[in-house]
């Protein structure tokens, strides 16, 4: 997302909520380049998350795995259209709270063929409101996807789902507002968060945390063995969300321009570097470069690049990528083994721990030159802040009224045999 | 007549059929197992969480066999199925009490 500094040819004012424009004004070539970035998101997390996660559970939990990202992208769909898309990108009424209701069930964006119009947000005055609308709501549904990583093969479905419904209402809708909107209390801060190292990343992984904390761990952790059941599917998830992830940063230019080339450039660059430096590390100090460690790396890589990716240039981006690796490495092994806590697939010590390294050093490396902002690490820890704080405390308390009233996890019995026979009455031989 | 169970080293298959055809039996049985005797396994690491798996992948496969047959039929798994290193596998020999062709009904000797 730009920060606010739209540019805007004719001499009014710079629009601060949607509106009414002629086809005219629109720009095809980032239309174009925009309809492909949603395709490109949603990718990223059916299949690309679904498979990434999917891999590293036991067989016996796959389907649910999957299910899980599915069902999200379904469900996060039809609250966008309600409510959501509304709530984080509309004006309302205090810069602390979230958006209007001028967008309710998407009423007002519109397409008129006769009259030749269309609404643009003012987020993206070159594009339809509609492909502005759908590019968000690709990142609202892989924000909550990414939470599934911690508490994976426990969960029950039913609460899932309620817990995702009300945490994106009241958590990523809240923050998505905060930061990215220009009325947003952290926009106004001069909080730089180009694709949502904050908003989508601390964030989820920040709720994974909470999420693992109050399930608990899986029976049987960490004694009995758990090995990922198909490290293939695996490596297929996280080349797609490689892949995937050049709509999410370059994407983020809302243009098709040299801005989205930068964005791109970065992404890929971070990613290399973050993947050889969890690979190495892994060399270095487990004895063998693995599989899951180098697209494990990507993904931190990826991660920690999202919020700098429209302010950085490359030589920054290897900093940011190597040190994204090598510190999400010891964050999943290590820190994680040292605290005991069942975060199964690693959303915490992957993309919180990443997100914040990304957040962190856009401060530092932001250029004035390509992205016409400052960075400032002290305004970036009122972002990383905030999230991790309102993100943990509504999360667990969401979690703990789930629990005390119809329970999140599944029986013993249930975890036992294996989600996708108890939930969803399905295997995979 | 006796039921010969013999645990191999997955790859030693092959080696091991050939032979057996040539002593004359005419069918075989073939599991994918997992065990360990002598033979030690190996570590796993997913990031950073070690597992020591213990099983070994083997092969079973079972042989009904007239009395006459047996010791010929032993010899043929040792010689194709040795290497030489520990794991080289374990041959089991039990007694038959029946054997029955099921599409004619046939005992014994003319069932194996």
């Amino acid at each position: 997302m730009l920060p606010f500094s739209a540019v805007w040819a004719d001499d009014a004012p710079a629009p601060t909520e949607p509106m009414l424009v002629g086809f005219d004004k629109i720009n095809s070539g980032d239309t174009a380049w925009m309809l492909t970035s949603v395709a490109l998101v949603l990718l990223m997390t059916i299949p690309g998350l679904a498979l990434f996660y999917g891999g590293m559970v036991r067989k016996k939990n796959v389907l649910a795995t999957l299910m899980q990202s599915f069902a999200i992208a379904c469900i996060i769909t039809i609250l966008w259209w309600l409510i959501g898309y509304s709530w984080a990108f509309t004006q309302g009424s205090s810069p602390y709270l979230v958006g209007g209701a001028t967008r309710f069930l998407l009423g007002g964006m519109s397409y008129q063929h006769d009259a030749m119009r269309l609404t643009v947000s003012h987020l993206g005055v070159t594009i339809p409101e509609t492909v502005y609308c759908m590019f968000q709501l690709t990142f609202a549904i892989i924000t909550p996807a990414l939470i599934a990583g911690s508490f994976a093969e426990r969960m029950k479905f039913s609460s899932m789902l309620i817990f995702i419904s009300v945490w994106f209402l009241i958590v990523y809708c809240p923050i998505a507002h905060w930061v990215w909107e220009p009325s947003g209390w952290l926009a106004i801060k001069g909080v730089l968060d180009f694709a949502g190292g904050t908003v989508v990343h601390i964030n989820a992984g920040i709720a994974g945390l909470a999420s693992c904390l109050v399930l608990g761990k899986r029976v049987g952790y960490p004694k009995e063995s758990m090995p990922p059941h198909n490290l293939t599917l695996t490596l297929i998830g996280a080349s797609l969300l490689w892949v995937g992830w050049f709509g999410f940063n370059a994407g983020s230019a809302v243009a098709a321009d040299g801005r989205a080339g930068m964005a791109m450039a970065v992404t890929q660059i971070a990613t290399a570097a973050a993947a050889l430096g969890w690979m190495f590390s892994e060399w270095i100090f487990k004895g063998k470069p693995s599989v899951l460690g180098i697209a494990s790396g990507a993904v931190a890589g990826l991660v920690a690049i999202t919020p700098a990716s429209g302010f950085v240039g490359p030589t920054p981006a290897v900093a940011i990528g190597a040190v994204a690796g090598v510190v999400c490495f010891l964050a999943a092994t290590s820190l994680k083994t040292a605290l005991g806590y069942d975060d199964s697939l690693d959303a915490f010590g992957v993309h919180c721990i990443g997100g914040i390294v990304g957040a962190l050093l856009t401060g530092v490396f932001a250029s004035k030159e390509i992205s016409g902002s400052e960075g400032s690490v002290l305004t970036q820890l009122w972002g990383v802040g905030t999230t991790l704080v309102y993100g943990f405390s509504v999360s667990f308390i969401i979690l703990k009224v789930i629990d005390v009233t119809i329970g999140l996890r599944v029986t013993e019995e249930q975890e036992r045999e294996g989600l996708d026979i108890s939930l969803h009455g399905e295997r995979v031989e | 007549m006796k039921l010969i169970t013999a645990i191999l080293k997955p790859f030693k298959l092959d080696d091991v059929r050939a032979a057996l055809s040539e002593t004359g039996v005419q069918g075989v049985t073939v599991t994918e197992v997992r065990g360990f005797g002598r033979q030690r396994g190996h570590t796993e690491i997913y990031r950073g969480a070690e597992y020591v798996v213990e099983f070994v992948p083997k092969t079973k496969i079972e042989i009904a066999v007239e009395d006459s047959l047996a010791d010929q039929v032993i010899e043929a798994i040792i010689k194709s199925a040795q290497t030489g290193k520990v794991g080289d596998g374990k041959i089991f020999v039990v007694d038959l009490a029946q054997v029955v062709r099921i599409r004619t009904g046939e005992r014994d000797a003319s069932a194996i």
